[in-house]
């Protein structure tokens, strides 16, 4: 569900404004170092650090978008994958706080000073309502003026700058936003496992997200949660039967891109159609 | 000339050792209807690129309404008021027709970073756009995506887009290119009830169009304007005719 998160984050991104972002994990990490150094000096409380890490993993992507968007398409890509990795080596060195071997939190954070994140049930819940709420966002703001904007340019960026819009303030708003987010599944993801570490910014973990995002449907805010359960849930049940899962799941992602280019909620929409018709 | 909605003044543009734009000077009074005719690489099309914004001039200035925008984004003339049509229908696929419209009221409207409130049932966008349409006479077409219009449909919608954006100077590239007779009429039809509301640059090779719609003719031939005048001046004119209209008029 953490990931569920970062990966409507990302579906924003890729699926409605065309931007294929391969260091969105990036974000995540912030979010989550954000938790992990505060703690480190005594600041568990998710008034506060709840906010900062939005703020930091928002700010890095105002930062970095600022330079990605002056490029498009594989530079686009390239360019998001360094500043991702950027960040991964940044953390891997913070010697002060685990570099490498990553941060152990010492506990959950506690909301305006109850241990309301401590209970499981209460933080299942907790993180159902970050995902709720995430969607609802994401959906509100992809039918809003500011989403209408952001799907045209999608698909007429020069269409767009001549009915007036200044394309790349929106873009950059959307990845900003996109950011704050994964910050945001960050921030859940470190008081879930009650750890850091850098891994969670690898490209790798960017990947995975755009795999997710693909595999459940891209533009669909409902294809990237079902993509983001599918695959952990594949990744459970096919690493049970060997720890080379990804031999059976990569020719499985091809058949998926192939043949149901709507991903998996493409596929059912088809085969609902199907049933309608008899 | 001061009181001119747009004015070139010594334009030059050149790709590599190909001049397509030659020291061009070239005005649009207020609610002029200013047809560029001219054969196939005269730099029509690279002339209304450089009016838009989507090509830089190489020296020469662009001003609009009294103000130098030669070095001003697409999207800033835009919100000037200036508005324009592709030579290839420039159009979002996906979006239905009333939304594309709506798209260009929204951007005159302002406010796009509005998040919240679903834009696709705002009426103070569909209202104006709808109007947009019912002007070209596709309001029955209104919710057909629109990248399966028929061709003359999507010509019509890229008129209802540079309408919808009320501009003070409509650039029009071809409007007519590629439809059929009967599509190019209710064109010029729908053109010629437009004429006077607006200030237009129309490029055009159906002569048949130009000659009925024009108050001011110039003829451009290898980025350098021939002759400029009216119709019926440029009609006679024996350069005008050697150079171009003599093929065009068979």
């Amino acid at each position: 569900m953490i990931f569920a998160i970062a990966a409507v984050a990302l579906d924003l991104l890729v699926g409605y404004g065309a931007l294929i972002s391969f260091g969105h994990a990036a974000f995540i990490g912030l979010g989550a170092y954000a938790v992990g150094i505060l703690s480190v000096y005594g600041i568990t409380d998710a008034l506060v650090s709840l906010p900062v890490a939005l703020a930091v993993s928002a700010a890095y992507a105002l930062l970095t978008g600022v330079i990605c968007l002056r490029t498009s398409g594989v530079y686009f890509i390239m360019i998001t994958l360094a500043f991702g990795q950027m960040a991964f080596f940044t953390a891997s060195s913070l010697a002060p706080f685990g570099g490498d071997d990553g941060l152990t939190i010492a506990a959950r954070n506690t909301l305006a000073g109850f241990p309301l994140l401590r209970d499981e049930r209460a933080f299942y819940y907790v993180v159902l309502f970050c995902l709720l709420g995430t969607y609802v966002f994401c959906r509100a703001l992809v039918g809003s003026r500011f989403g209408r904007v952001v799907r045209g340019a999608k698909e007429n960026p020069v269409r767009m700058a001549t009915i007036g819009f200044d394309v790349y303030r929106f873009q950059l708003a959307t990845y900003v936003i996109a950011g704050a987010l994964a910050g945001l599944s960050g921030f859940l993801l470190a008081n879930a496992t009650e750890f850091v570490s850098p891994a969670y910014m690898s490209w790798q973990r960017s990947g995975e997200l755009i795999v997710m995002v693909l595999l459940g449907g891209l533009g669909s805010l409902d294809g990237a949660i079902i993509g983001a359960a599918a695959y952990l849930l594949t990744e459970e049940w096919l690493s049970g039967f060997t720890e080379h899962w990804k031999v059976i799941f990569g020719p499985v992602l091809v058949l998926v891109v192939l043949f149901a280019r709507g991903g998996l909620i493409g596929l059912a929409s088809a085969l609902v159609r199907r049933f309608a018709r008899g | 000339m001061a009181d001119a909605v747009l004015h070139l003044e010594k334009l030059r543009k050149s790709f590599g050792a190909l001049v397509v734009t030659d020291e061009l000077t070239f005005d649009v009074m207020p609610r002029e209807l200013h047809a560029v005719i001219g054969p196939n690489g005269a730099g029509k099309t690279t002339l209304i690129n450089q009016i838009s914004g989507l090509v830089a001039p190489d020296s020469g200035t662009i001003l609009f309404a009294g103000r130098d925008i030669t070095a001003l984004p697409t999207h800033a003339r835009a919100e000037l008021g200036l508005a324009r049509s592709f030579q290839v229908s420039s159009i979002v696929p996906g979006f239905s027709a009333l939304e594309n419209v709506a798209l260009a009221v929204q951007s005159r409207a302002g406010s796009s970073f509005r998040v919240l409130g679903r834009a696709a049932a705002e009426a103070a966008l569909n209202g104006p756009a709808m109007a947009a349409l019912a002007d070209v006479g596709l309001a029955e077409r209104a919710h057909i995506p629109a990248g399966e219009l028929a061709h003359g449909e999507k010509r019509a919608l890229e008129l209802a887009i540079a309408l919808a954006m009320q501009p003070k100077l409509l650039l029009l590239d071809e409007p007519m290119a590629g439809t059929g007779r009967e599509e190019t009429a209710r064109l010029v039809e729908v053109l010629r009830r437009l004429k006077g509301r607006f200030s237009v640059v129309l490029v055009e090779h159906d002569m048949t169009a130009v000659f009925a719609l024009a108050d001011r003719i110039s003829v451009l031939i290898c980025g350098r304007i021939l002759a400029s005048g009216t119709p019926a001046g440029v009609r006679a004119d024996p350069r005008v005719v050697a150079a171009y209209l003599g093929d065009e008029m068979e």
